[in-house]
């Protein structure tokens, strides 16, 4: 927030409001899992029994601005993907509400793609997927395999990506991914595919898409880059928000908390 | 919040939903309106497109003859029904070869196209959830695209039948024209009812389990491989469920493109009065009710 003038009135992008995500889990309940007792669940319908409930955000409320760069932090299992996924529209809520600027989008396209298709196909599709324009992928295609660097030992983006080695094929999905410049953006970890040299590429693209994006979201079990990258941090527990501010204060009472 | 400690802004007193009113954001992952829903369609026309073609490519990219199963696996289902009923059962209902053969395939090939639109309708949704999570776009692009595939397929398997026909004696003439509305209608069908099985599918994926039988009942009971209303005839059963069989979606395009692509079909199997509107009707009807259907849950897909 330094760079914001303090006199400005900041612009919300992000509102949640005491919002509750409650996944239903089908024939999860009866242990076994038997004809029998898929026969007996269909029977005994009514209070959909057998359907357990998974409540993994409870109550959470924030406000994000324009500007800002939000670390969500918290034990596996806290609900810290679930909830990016709410507020990206992806995940309906139980109860409460999300409002946002535009449409958020989170980083990455990889369910889009298919291994039997060529690299060259993939980057078509995986940009119509994401919502840009045939001119747009056609703009920005060179880009987009030379930031792959895919085509760096042989003329590989014809070759269908089940022929690709697991790093490569991570490379390209990651390249397509960032492409896009988005309003509201959610990156959900992982972010660590390729090599060094690749590596370090695209926390430079992160940067770009940060400067480009009105308001960042970052989860992230990486306390450094939350450090490097975030001025404002959400820490989950059990689907609660536990605290909500500066990353300072909440990482030091985080890290007492993981006993760090 | 915190960072605007000591100061007073007019925002702190408004309540979460006042302050989003005021700054115009909109609720995720709500409903769009109707129109506003096709508008979100209709720009992403492309992906449609380009994910059925992807779909359609992907389907026999690790075969060693490849695209080449696109026209051999039409031609070999005809063959198979041909072996069956045309010479095990004798269900030709006193058609010559050069009848009874472009009579078979043709119903093989428009029947197989709109059940394998509703079988690749069921799974949609259901097969798609990463997708579904992952990405926004309008749900109702998922079916769409597969009945797209679907057409795309048959267009294949026309190349085989137009081989069939020229085969038999059936030469192009301007009757066959009327393939095109035909097709149509039965694609706006296809569409509405694989969405309406998109959304039922999304709720009980077990009906992918179910709809092979089903479709099935529904493929004896619309005449693909016999005449429907010479073969009721001869079984003695009551007219009105001849009307009734003659009058199902299915029978109804596939006696629409068998009357468009073989002179002479309607002396063996006659078409039932008003098939156009027939036609017509079903396609918006089913049409209709499964795209308000399919949209009236738009939110709620990829839950769970």
């Amino acid at each position: 927030m330094a760079e914001t003038p303090l006199n400005q009135t900041r612009i919300p992008t992000v509102i949640a409001d005491e919002l509750h995500i409650v996944y239903r889990v089908n024939g999860a309940k009866s242990g076994k899992g038997s004809a029998t007792a898929a026969l007996s669940r269909i029977l005994k319908r009514g209070e959909e029994r057998g359907v357990r409930k998974v409540h993994a955000v409870r109550g959470v409320s924030f406000t994000a601005y324009r500007g800002e760069a939000i670390g969500l932090i918290g034990s596996n299992g806290s609900g810290k993907s679930t909830l990016l996924r709410a507020i990206a529209g992806l995940l309906p809520a139980e109860r409460g509400k999300v409002y946002t600027d535009g449409q958020p989008s989170l980083l990455g396209v990889n369910a889009a793609l298919m291994n039997d298709l060529t690299g060259e196909r993939n980057v078509i599709l995986g940009g119509l997927a994401m919502g840009m324009s045939r001119e747009q992928i056609r703009a920005r295609y060179q880009d987009i395999v030379d930031f792959s660097g895919i085509n760096e030992k042989g003329d590989f983006i014809t070759l269908p990506m089940r022929t690709y080695s697991s790093g490569m094929a991570a490379r390209l999905r990651f390249s397509i991914a960032a492409a896009k410049d988005h309003d509201v953006l959610m990156i959900d970890e992982a972010l660590a595919t390729g090599d060094r040299a690749f590596q370090k590429r695209s926390e430079a693209r992160i940067r770009e898409l940060r400067k480009e994006a009105g308001t960042v979201f970052l989860v992230s079990h990486n306390n450094k880059s939350i450090r490097d990258t975030c001025d404002r941090v959400l820490w989950l527990e059990r689907g609660e928000l536990r605290m909500d501010g500066p990353t300072d204060e909440v990482l030091k009472e985080y890290e007492k908390f993981t006993g760090k | 919040m915190t960072a605007s400690l000591g100061q007073q802004s007019p925002d702190d007193r408004l309540s979460r939903a006042e302050l989003a009113a005021k700054y115009g954001l909109s609720q995720s992952g709500a409903r769009p309106g109707l129109f506003e829903y096709v508008r979100q369609l209709w720009n992403r026309r492309h992906f449609i497109l380009a994910f059925s073609q992807a779909k359609l490519t992907a389907q026999y990219s690790q075969a060693k003859l490849g695209q080449l199963w696109q026209v051999a696996t039409p031609l070999l289902n005809a063959a198979v029904y041909f072996f069956i009923f045309g010479l095990l059962l004798g269900g030709r209902g006193g058609m010559g070869n050069d009848m009874y053969v472009p009579f078979l395939v043709t119903g093989v090939f428009v029947f197989t196209f709109t059940q394998s639109s509703v079988m690749a309708g069921v799974r949609s949704i259901s097969g798609n959830l990463g997708l579904v999570r992952a990405l926004h776009f309008p749900r109702a692009s998922l079916p769409i695209s597969f009945s797209l595939q679907q057409l795309q397929q048959l267009l294949f398997s026309m190349i085989v039948l137009v081989a069939i026909l020229v085969g038999f004696g059936h030469y192009p003439d301007l009757s066959w024209l009327l393939l095109l509305p035909a097709l149509a209608l039965q694609f706006v069908f296809n569409v509405g009812l694989s969405m309406i099985m998109a959304r039922l599918g999304s709720k009980t994926p077990d009906l992918a389990q179910l709809m092979p039988f089903i479709l099935r009942t529904w493929m004896y009971a619309s005449g693909v491989m016999f005449p429907l209303a010479p073969m009721l005839a001869k079984a003695h059963a009551p007219a009105w469920l001849a009307d009734v069989l003659q009058a199902n979606p299915a029978a109804v395009y596939m006696d629409l493109m068998r009357y468009a692509l073989i002179d002479g079909i309607t002396q063996h199997n006659p078409m039932p009065p008003h098939v156009w509107a027939l036609a017509v009707g079903w396609a918006v009807l089913i049409g209709v009710i499964g795209f308000v259907y399919f949209w009236k849950a738009e939110e709620r897909y990829g839950r769970g």
